[in-house]
């Protein structure tokens, strides 16, 4: 096993990185996605039904199918894997930032909107500042999740640890089969951990200490 | 009362036949209101809840717009700017305070300054005079979190913030709804005396009619659709209610509801030693029983009461230690016998330290005072009657 490791560590590393890479990407773009999505549906309430269905549905589709229905459409690659999780990655952060969003305690919000400050401000200086805490939660979660979709990714020839997975799969009964396995799933484990520890840190640093739990 | 009135600050506001119809609901929330609010006067809308008080407030600042009529601050209409600039001229206090819990006590006053492009400077010292001023000590307060203040202190900085941009007119919807008695009567004799020095104009809507009669120099009674009932000062409400409505929502016209009228001010306060602190504890002690007292007044560097210990509570120190003034219940000159009855009862004087402008301690009301001065009332009522 170690034999193996140390044989391919420059590859190794270099496919954990790919992987940290999509994800972070996807998650980023996702939590934006999420975030701008949410703000619009707590705006316009009538919208809220709509997301959490589609939340909801969007979280039961097996990521390998939706893998096998984007092939058709994006061609194999990156770019295709990139989709994928950006796809999943959404719904955690739509889902935190509307309850978040939501929960902002109404007389708050009136008090701002008192004191002169317009839609805007009041969003920025208020209301995202106070979900800040949930929407972090989810994007939590979105990266999670995001670390095992990205592995399916790899069916695509997307980039990442995915790739490990598959060839141990393939070559099940080989010689390094359970090798292969394992180095994938320890490497996705690993920056997944990493990946969290991070965030975390990042919670630390972006959440008002005068809300902080 | 003092006789050299500081200059008013406040802007007149009056409502012109303001009509509020809600779509779908048959009567008018406010209906026809008319009234003006003298500046530099404390206004109290009072009435039963639904009587559209709150939405008549609110109607100012337009957070509610009318459905017809006029409002204007200063003459001028309050249409005639955009919502947002007129929000920011006019002060908005609502019950507890409602801070923003992610924000700093210094950041949460500072936001009108800072929406109308006050420079950081003038921010920074605008913060630090407006916590002294509601009586926080500034080095220790302004990087707190709302969450780290009692509810009391809370509403302070509420009142701080409604004050930051030195607004003309201060609307408050139940301020000091949210707190303990003791505390909310502290808070009314404060925000009283900061009154004094600012005169602003103040409307402020509660549903208590003893916060309403001690603060206002106007009381407006309202039923049912905003409908005036009564609209005059407190003395002339108490002594000659228009209508069985403002009767029975005042409460009969007893010695004890005047009680709510008469004043500190209104009585002579008595001498007590005092102590600065860091004084040597000897001395005090002397001073104080050559004086025939077992107590004195402890006050810090700028006059103000910090505690009220016994002679024997200080014979164990060799000076006079500093006290937390938050545990010292005093009355404020502006507060009413009823307050100072309120606060004798929890302390283990039989009297309360009175305080004035700033919290400087300016002497101590008693009991046999307080008393002294209903018999007297009581005279003066029977005298009238015969």
């Amino acid at each position: 096993m170690w034999q193996f490791v140390d044989d391919r560590s420059d590859q190794i590393v270099y496919n954990t990185l790919q992987h940290a890479n999509l994800v972070v990407q996807a998650v980023l773009f996702a939590a934006l996605v999420g975030v701008a999505l949410a703000v619009v549906v707590v705006w316009v309430p009538r919208l809220e039904t709509l997301a959490n269905a589609v939340s909801a549905i969007g979280l039961t589709i097996p990521a390998f199918a939706l893998v096998g229905l984007l092939l058709p459409l994006l061609g194999i690659g990156a770019f295709t894997a990139f989709w994928a999780v950006a796809f999943y990655a959404v719904f955690p952060v739509l889902r935190n930032a509307v309850v978040g969003l939501r929960g902002v305690d109404p007389t708050l919000l009136e008090s701002a909107r008192g004191m002169g400050m317009g839609p805007v401000a009041v969003l920025l200086r208020v209301r995202l500042p106070l979900a800040w805490p949930v929407i972090h939660a989810g994007l939590r979660v979105s990266m999670q999740m995001s670390m095992g979709v990205a592995a399916i990714a790899a069916y695509v020839n997307g980039p990442g640890l995915g790739g490990y997975i598959f060839t141990g799969i393939t070559q099940i009964g080989g010689a390094n089969a359970v090798n292969y396995a394992v180095v994938g799933t320890v490497g996705v484990v690993v920056v997944a951990l990493l990946a969290d520890l991070l965030l975390l840190l990042l919670g630390r640093l972006t959440v008002s200490k005068g809300i902080r739990a | 009362m003092t006789t050299d009135q500081p200059e008013v600050s406040g802007a007149e506001i009056a409502l012109e036949n303001v009509t509020k119809r809600y779509p779908g609901q048959k009567a008018a929330a406010v209906d026809g209101l008319t009234l003006t609010i003298p500046a530099g006067e404390i206004v109290m809308f009072v009435g039963p809840s639904g009587c559209g008080k709150t939405t008549s407030l609110k109607m100012i600042n337009r957070l509610i717009e009318p459905s017809s009529g006029t409002i204007r601050i200063g003459g001028q209409d309050v249409r005639q700017q955009g919502e947002n600039e007129l929000r920011r001229q006019v002060g908005y206090v609502i019950q507890g305070g409602s801070l923003f819990p992610h924000m700093t006590v210094a950041k949460n006053i500072a936001l009108v300054p800072k929406l109308l492009g006050w420079d950081a400077d003038r921010i920074e010292q605008r913060v630090v005079d407006l916590l002294d001023l509601v009586g926080l000590d500034p080095a220790k307060y302004r990087g707190r979190y709302p969450r780290e203040l009692s509810g009391g202190q809370q509403q302070r900085v509420g009142v701080a913030r409604g004050l930051a941009a030195d607004p003309p007119v201060i609307l408050m919807d139940e301020p000091f709804g949210a707190v303990d008695p003791i505390t909310r009567q502290r808070l009314q004799d404060e925000l009283l005396s900061i009154q004094r020095e600012l005169r602003k104009t103040i409307v402020c809507v509660t549903h208590d009619i003893d916060e309403a009669i001690k603060l206002g120099d106007r009381i407006l009674i309202l039923r049912e659709g905003a409908e005036v009932a009564q609209y005059d000062t407190p003395e002339n409400v108490l002594a000659a209610p228009a209508d069985d409505f403002v009767s029975d929502f005042v409460g009969s016209g007893s010695t004890l509801k005047q009680l709510s009228l008469a004043r500190v001010s209104s009585i002579e306060l008595a001498d007590r030693p005092t102590a600065w602190v860091g004084e040597s504890t000897g001395e005090v002690v002397a001073r104080a029983e050559a004086e025939g007292h077992d107590a004195v007044v402890v006050l810090d560097d700028r006059g103000r009461p910090l505690g009220w210990p016994w002679l024997r509570q200080l014979r164990g120190h060799d000076r006079v230690p500093s006290y937390d003034a938050e545990k010292l219940n005093t009355l404020d000159s502006r507060a009413t016998l009823n307050d100072a009855l309120d606060t004798m009862l929890t302390s283990s004087h039989g009297a309360a330290v009175v305080t004035g402008d700033r919290d400087q301690y300016l002497g101590v009301i008693s009991f046999e005072a307080v008393t002294d001065h209903m018999r007297q009332l009581e005279r003066e009522a029977a005298a009238h009657g015969e």
